[in-house]
């Protein structure tokens, strides 16, 4: 499992890198759903949105999971090529499978990596 | 100690119907035509031509017989999907729900002409009622999600009634059908997830915390989807109904409680029954269901409209006039007409009368038996997450220590064993789920085989990974690329000439 440092995380598995303002779902996220075959960004540029409310849904071939801004703000883009290419979440979680984009976020109930990684290991039993 | 399946490698494959066609095949000649010939349509209704198969009739016949020998069925196996309550359907409910009085009627006859079907519906009522503890039940909803939309409904018309606008709040615990969310959702509420506790119970100090003025209600499956009969089910009832929230039952695990336990008598409000999963109606591949809801006392003049009554009272020899009533604040018609009549309902009668109430108990304590005989088996290799006494179905974990064999390799490769896999990744809340259900109709020997099955694959997946995660070698499909299937839909056969991929 791969947590980078710079990223801050939440408890239902999205990350948030507070200099770009970027969120997704983290590589744990994305290995427990296993192939992700479909994504939807519920949000538009230009909507402002609360921490915790969806943003977005995802299946893989085991489940559907839905996706909780890791902060609130007001999106400033979100990733059009997403949901074309939903296998980008499975192969690049951190990067090109980023999801919203947002401006000035304030992050919301948010944990650094080390304690993101420990609470990964404590589920995986 | 049971042998491993060989891998066999000639695959038989069926073309499709179409590469079986010919031109000039047909089924059937017609004669000469004796009538006289009128004209065709408009040039514009008429197409060119149309790609449809010519064959023989035997060739037809042997196409699809051959197709149905690739099907695993509750007929030729056993068929431990969790959830889904895959027990073996007499043959007898086959026999009743043709009787030429019921296949050849019709929901608009009027119905001094089918007093049998609604005696017999009549009398279906008067036994999920007394089965449930409930007080009235409507037989309209064509499955269990559309009985779970159905009592929805009913929680909202009787909040309304009172005149009670605020409640938008649908309580529902992580171990759920997904078909619960989902029925809520469709009703515009909210809904808000209520986690389990360490022994797999709705987890209280949450369940406390949620519960305010804005609660329609929870929908809770009892036992829930761990197999595990909730130990705080009354302090849940109590803590709903305290906030002025109505109880939703989700019957599909209703088989563990038959004779036992009424849901009624424990304080739900509403439940819906899974006819094809409890009573013994085929099921799978997406129908027909039949979902009978049941309310109680408070929630009877909510019912859909119409529900069978007695219009006229019998005297001595004579029986009543059963008709239909509409209940008085009714939320309306579910179906067309008044439910799944031969399908669903003429078999589930057939079984409830076969068992009679002694046999329905006995139902429940042979499928709970059965389930927990199979997790004393299987409790040494595979790790059980919520491990305590189980009720008609417990979970496993599918994955071992050390191997990256997962829940999905296990179920492929019990199809090399000719066992249906049993539900995997559902609940969500156990990682790598297998959920076992093995129901009251499999003896010990079908048991014993199964688990005998599960321990030598647990022994495969760590000196033979490979022969697990490339399962299954023996069917006539290989495994299926699921990725694809989900990523690259093709919903239809073929596309239609011009269609324009990019509009």
């Amino acid at each position: 499992m791969n947590a980078p440092a710079h990223l801050k995380y939440t408890k239902s598995d999205e990350w948030f890198d507070p200099a770009s303002g970027k969120a997704g779902i983290s590589d744990y996220a994305q290995g427990q759903l296993s192939d992700i075959v479909f994504v939807e960004i519920l949000v538009e540029a230009g909507d402002t949105i609360e921490a915790g409310k969806p943003i977005a849904s995802v299946e893989s071939v085991k489940a559907s999971a839905e996706v909780y801004s890791p902060a609130s703000g007001k999106v400033a883009a979100v990733n059009k090529a997403l949901p074309d290419k939903p296998e980008l979440i499975n192969s690049d979680p951190f990067g090109e499978a980023w999801m919203i984009q947002l401006e000035g976020g304030t992050p919301g109930d948010v944990m650094d990596a080390a304690a993101y990684e420990k609470y990964c290991a404590e589920r995986a039993h | 100690m049971i042998e491993a399946p060989e891998q066999t490698q000639v695959k038989i494959v069926e073309p499709t119907i179409f590469e079986l066609s010919s031109p000039g095949r047909t089924g059937v000649t017609f004669p000469a035509s004796d009538v006289p010939e009128t004209a065709l349509p408009p040039e514009e209704l008429l197409r060119p031509d149309l790609p449809l198969p010519e064959l023989a009739e035997v060739d037809v016949v042997r196409h699809y017989m051959h197709l149905s020998s690739f099907n695993y069925s509750v007929d030729t196996g056993f068929y431990p999907l969790g959830s889904c309550t895959m027990k073996y359907n007499p043959k007898i409910n086959e026999d009743t729900c043709r009787l030429p009085g019921f296949l050849y009627t019709h929901p608009l006859q009027p119905i001094e002409t089918v007093q049998g079907n609604l005696a017999l519906m009549y009398q279906l009522q008067e036994w999920l009622k007394e089965i449930s503890g409930f007080a009235g039940v409507t037989l309209q909803p064509a499955a269990g999600a559309h009985g779970e939309f159905t009592g929805v409904l009913i929680m909202r018309a009787y909040h309304k009634s009172r005149g009670d606008h605020k409640r938008v709040k649908m309580l529902i615990p992580d171990s759920a059908h997904g078909t619960n969310p989902a029925s809520s959702g469709m009703m515009g509420l909210q809904v808000v997830q209520i986690p389990s506790d360490s022994r797999g119970n709705v987890d209280l100090k949450a369940l406390e915390a949620a519960c305010d003025d804005t609660v329609v209600g929870m929908m809770l499956t009892n036992p829930n989807t761990l197999g595990l009969f909730d130990e705080n089910i009354e302090k849940v009832i109590e803590l709903v109904h305290g906030c002025g929230g109505l109880m939703y039952g989700d019957g599909a695990n209703l088989n563990a409680l038959l004779g036992i336990v009424r849901p009624g008598d424990l304080g739900f409000d509403v439940m819906h029954f899974n006819l094809h999963k409890t009573f013994a109606v085929p099921h799978g591949g997406g129908g027909p269901g039949s979902g009978p809801v049941g309310v109680a006392a408070h929630l009877v003049d909510f019912l859909p409209e119409p529900i069978v009554g007695i219009i006229e009272e019998g005297e001595d020899d004579m029986p009543p006039l059963y008709g239909f009533v509409k209940p008085a604040k009714t939320i309306g018609r579910m179906k067309a007409f008044h439910g799944h009549f031969g399908g669903g309902l003429v078999r589930a009668f057939t079984y409830i009368a076969m068992h009679g109430p002694d046999g329905l108990k006995d139902i429940a304590q042979y499928a709970v038996l059965n389930a927990n005989y199979l997790q004393a088996r299987l409790r040494n290799t595979y790790h059980i997450p919520y491990d305590r006494t189980c009720m008609h179905e417990f979970v496993a974990e599918g994955r071992f220590e050390g191997s990256d064999v997962r829940a999905l390799d296990i179920a492929k490769r019990l199809m090399d064993y000719n066992f249906h896999p049993p539900t995997n990744y559902f609940p969500l809340i156990v990682h790598e789920a297998l959920m076992i259900e093995p129901t009251e109709t499999e003896n010990k020997d079908t048991l014993d085989a199964f688990a005998d099955a599960l321990i030598k694959i647990a022994e495969e997946a760590k000196t033979q990974p490979e022969l697990v995660k490339s399962a299954p070698h023996t069917t006539k499909f290989g495994r299926m690329d699921e990725v694809k299937a989900a990523r690259e839909l093709v919903l239809c056969c073929w596309l239609p000439e011009n269609y324009d991929l990019e509009a």
